[in-house]
């Protein structure tokens, strides 16, 4: 239940941000979540739901977007797309591979009241 | 949410600590069934009946940002005391205790040990770690999967911690969560077991792109087995280029030395240029 306390650690921000925007409702939580960030989106859906209950957030919408991942290729000097990481690079195919992006887990913005 | 120092309800306890025994019950015993009809309160305080005051709000705040504190916090509180923390990780079964029994046993008279051992219920293995003298204290995680940095500064604070010493958390037996909670420590240690699959470093690849030190344990036990060694550190430098492989055994004693050695190392690392009573630098009068 990885992702259920990922939603904790969400509510804690909400809570955090509440007292000091001055905001009592979420409305909608949009997170940003990387491919290769370990969380799978349905139980994150599903977590987001049961954790918000009884919160400032309840029945709130989730919109997650997607960041895909890319990492940089030592061979080929750029950038390329990665879908784990584990993948070998599309193009040359080796594995010297630094991620730069896709391991994000972050909430991007609230609609609030 | 806790008042006393912020921490979320859970069922997370450490042992000796009294800090935790509040209640929580009250938390949300608010009612939810009024209704205010009442939109008046918006940043210029501007009241304007049946006006709706809903905004954006722009956070971009990482969503173990609050871990993430925790843990910073831990991590400046151990490199102020020059305190080398590992965080060992691995599946349940893979030896974990076994392999950190034996290394307190032949590391505890050259160095200042100490434990926090993380399961979900039960102390035994902080028992088991109690009896090699070494001090430890237990952390039942309750529902969690994994330990979190809150837990363990809480926990830090019922250890006896010398400057210089060497702090091992055995996290609890899990390959996906642990990786991404950071508990403010130096480094990730894996430890995978031969009597898994070899392909163990890509099935988890978070947790071995997030350890820097692979412990392949129970090697006593290859001849019985078909685990391709090559193959499993090939799959390891797949996720983590960097990462190092010891070959282990706790049980007969084999490759423990390599370990030690690393561990020596990382902990004099620590120590370059820090000062200390003991060796405050001295200008030589020649």
């Amino acid at each position: 239940m990885h992702e259920m306390s990922l939603c904790e650690g969400v509510l804690q921000v909400l809570q955090t941000e509440a007292e000091k925007q001055g905001f009592h409702r979420v409305k909608t939580v949009i997170l940003e979540i990387g491919d290769l960030s370990s969380v799978e989106p349905e139980a994150m859906r599903f977590s987001f739901d049961v954790v918000m209950k009884n919160s400032l957030a309840e029945n709130a919408n989730l919109t997650i977007e997607n960041i895909p991942g890319t990492a940089w290729c030592m061979q080929c000097s750029k950038n390329v797309l990665i879908k784990q990481r584990y993948d070998e690079c599309p193009d040359c195919g080796g594995y010297q591979l630094q991620v730069v992006s896709g391991d994000e887990m972050r909430i991007k913005e609230l609609e609030v009241e | 949410m806790c008042t006393v120092c912020g921490c979320g309800e859970g069922e997370s306890r450490i042992e000796g600590d009294s800090h935790h025994t509040h209640s929580h019950e009250d938390d949300h015993g608010h009612s939810h069934g009024e209704h205010h009809h009442h939109y008046g309160h918006g940043p210029a305080h501007a009241h304007a009946p049946g006006m709706d005051q809903t905004r954006m709000v722009q956070i971009e705040q990482d969503i173990l940002g609050k871990n993430n504190e925790y843990a910073h916090a831990n991590r400046l509180l151990f490199s102020e005391q020059g305190i080398l923390t590992l965080n060992l990780v691995s599946s349940p079964g893979s030896g974990k205790t076994t392999l950190l029994t034996r290394a307190l046993q032949d590391l505890k008279d050259e160095m200042t040990l100490a434990v926090i051992e993380g399961d979900q219920e039960t102390s035994r293995d902080a028992e088991r770690i109690r009896q090699t003298g070494v001090p430890a204290i237990q952390i039942n995680t309750g529902k969690g999967c994994h330990l979190d940095a809150h837990q363990v500064g809480h926990a830090v604070e019922h250890l006896p911690l010398e400057q210089g010493s060497v702090l091992m958390i055995e996290n609890v037996g899990n390959l996906v969560c642990p990786a991404a909670f950071d508990l403010g420590e130096a480094s990730k240690i894996a430890i995978l077991s031969v009597t898994e699959g070899e392909d163990k470093p890509i099935k988890y690849p978070d947790m071995f792109h997030a350890a820097d030190l692979l412990l392949l344990n129970k090697i006593d036990l290859l001849p019985y087995l078909d685990f391709d060694i090559e193959q499993c550190i090939e799959y390891a430098k797949r996720v983590n280029p960097g990462i190092q492989v010891f070959q282990v055994s706790a049980k007969t004693g084999e490759g423990m030395e390599e370990w030690y050695q690393w561990i020596r190392l990382t902990q004099q690392t620590r120590m370059i240029g820090r000062r200390t009573e003991k060796s405050v630098p001295t200008v030589s009068a020649n």
